[in-house]
């Protein structure tokens, strides 16, 4: 059973951390970032062609992760892979090590910097769970019979608490935790009024929920999320500070409001999920702000 | 030509459940041609669906479902009996379906399954889009296909990428799921949107070798009489 799987079933405030692959083959960078994360979170999601973007590959750097001692978190979209493949590389990782999958449908690739390549989306992530969870039981998705199950797997998905409607959301999440998630890691949250709100309708399906929090790091930053990123929203109560502060300060202040808003989306959700995005070496930092201790 | 198979009625049936007044609604196109319409079928279904316990309100036949204007302006020889029903089981392409969906505010459920456009689109003349998949969902997304519809050709609901009802890939391009949630609404059958409908089976792109024996292919290979035949008849 993975430690992930542990934490939350023992019911504790779990905080895990997320790194992306590099584009090309020098891993250092990336396994700089994640050392931040050493001891601070419980495990660490790796990227899988973020923003549809061709870099190294999830399973790679989750086994270097491996490697080093951290706990990843394969995440695995349907836009590149076939069935055949989606699965079959599941059952790889499986005998490198890998325990928790995150299962998402994945950007379209013409939003990446291979815009004509063939979209694949044979399933999405609703039918890629539940290939997760047959190939857990010993079957794969034609129903033939598997020489060995993996049936540890800790399969995970994920959810926009900020979905505007949010219903749709609701029932796609209600979709996918009938096909097998065990655990969501949402997208960036920023206002915990927004999320208590998501909260409300989503606890009942009983299924632990670690709220996204991506580290605005300049007012420029959280502009561009208000304008591009679908479902997420970030107050002026976050961006005013932020711009009246010198360039310089802006860590500090950042850390402060994350802090802030950990601590009052802490009470509404099972944990938290940090996307530092090259801010990595300020994560203990916030992490200490909201008295998080690492891990045990 | 649009090529289009009679779904198994076991499906069909399946997919009118709750359903018990049904209007049957038949294109005189393609769907004809390809024996996955015309009269025969037409009474076929009314049968079928009689033994199932449906009771049907009333029939037509429009010659181009595909011609959005002529389907309203046809449909409205029907409005008392279209009233007392509650879905319309349409006899046509999946371009046929979606333009019916548009047209009244009643479930609609695809009779045929559509494997492909045969390189002709039949009147295409307007928004509504089929690809052909062979394995026809409209009855689960209010009419609108999620195939066309949707960028990335999703069976389960809206991906991550929806914005203010538009699609990631193009700000001017709606999302075909957050439409299909908003039809959905509208008709009380939010529930559809829970459903997980099968994995699609991508052998169905492919025409059938006895569906590619179209007139023009009788002609020219001079077949034209062997064509003609109804199928099972060799
Ligand atoms: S679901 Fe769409 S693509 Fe498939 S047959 Fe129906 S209309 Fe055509
Ligand atoms: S935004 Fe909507 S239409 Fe576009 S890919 Fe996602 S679900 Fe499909």
């Amino acid at each position: 059973m993975s430690r992930l799987q542990k934490s939350l079933e023992r019911g504790e405030f779990v905080v895990t951390g997320e790194i992306g692959p590099p584009k090309g083959i020098n891993v250092e960078a990336t396994l700089k970032e994640a050392s931040y994360l050493r001891g601070r979170v419980v495990a660490v999601n790796v990227t899988d062609n973020q923003s549809s973007v061709m870099r190294l590959g999830s399973l790679g750097v989750c086994v270097r992760l491996l490697q080093e001692g951290y706990e990843p978190i394969f995440q695995v979209t349907c836009r590149d892979r076939n069935r055949l493949a989606l699965q079959s590389d599941i059952l790889s990782a499986y005998v490198l090590g890998i325990r928790n999958v995150l299962a998402l449908t994945g950007d379209h690739p013409a939003l990446g910097d291979h815009p004509g390549s063939k979209p694949v989306f044979d399933l999405d992530s609703v039918s890629l769970l539940m290939a997760i969870r047959s190939l857990m039981e010993g079957k794969d998705l034609a129903g033939e019979e598997l020489d060995g199950k993996p049936s540890d797997l800790f399969p995970g998905a994920t959810v926009t608490p900020g979905a505007d409607p949010l219903e749709p959301q609701l029932i796609k999440m209600e979709k996918k935790i009938e096909a097998g998630a065990k655990f969501f890691q949402t997208q960036a949250v920023y206002d915990p009024k927004v999320f208590e709100n998501f909260m409300n309708q989503a606890s009942k399906f009983e299924v632990p929920v670690l709220a996204g929090i991506v580290l605005i790091k300049s007012p420029a930053m959280a502009r561009y999320m208000n304008e591009n990123v679908p479902g997420v929203f970030v107050p002026d109560s976050i961006v005013k500070p932020l711009s009246e502060v010198s360039r310089k300060d802006r860590p500090k202040k950042s850390i402060e409001l994350m802090a802030g808003l950990i601590k009052e989306l802490r009470p509404l959700c099972q944990g938290v999920h940090i996307m530092a995005m090259g801010w990595e070496r300020y994560v203990p930092e916030l992490l200490d702000a909201c008295e998080l201790q690492a891990p045990m | 030509m649009i090529v289009s198979e009679p779904k198994p009625t076991e499906e069909l049936v399946d997919s009118l459940s709750g359903v018990d007044r049904v209007f049957i609604l038949a294109c005189g196109g393609c769907p004809v041609g390809c024996k996955s319409g015309g009269e025969e079928r037409i009474a076929e279904l009314a049968d079928a669906l009689s033994k199932a316990g449906k009771e049907i309100m009333g029939r037509a036949q429009i010659d181009f479902l595909c011609n959005k204007a002529l389907v309203g302006s046809q449909l409205w020889y029907y409005l008392p009996q279209l009233r007392r029903s509650q879905g319309v089981l349409v006899v046509s392409c999946g371009i046929g379906v979606q333009a019916v969906a548009k047209m009244v505010d009643l479930p609609v459920f695809p009779a045929n399954d559509t494997f492909s456009s045969g390189g002709m689109q039949g009147l295409w003349p307007s928004e509504e889009r089929c690809a052909g998949c062979g394995d026809c969902i409209l009855d689960l997304t209010g009419g609108i296909c999620p195939i066309t519809m949707c960028s990335k050709g999703l069976l389960n609901g809206t991906c991550g990428g929806q914005h203010d009802g538009r699609c990631e890939v193009d700000p001017e391009r709606d999302c075909g799921w957050y439409l299909i949630y908003q039809r959905l609404k509208e008709l009380g059958k939010l529930d559809n949107l829970k459903k997980i409908p099968p994995l699609r089976d991508f052998r169905k792109r492919e025409v059938p070798g006895s569906q590619r024996r179209t007139t023009r292919w009788a002609l020219e290979k001079g077949e034209i009489y062997e064509a003609s035949r109804p199928t099972g008849t060799e």
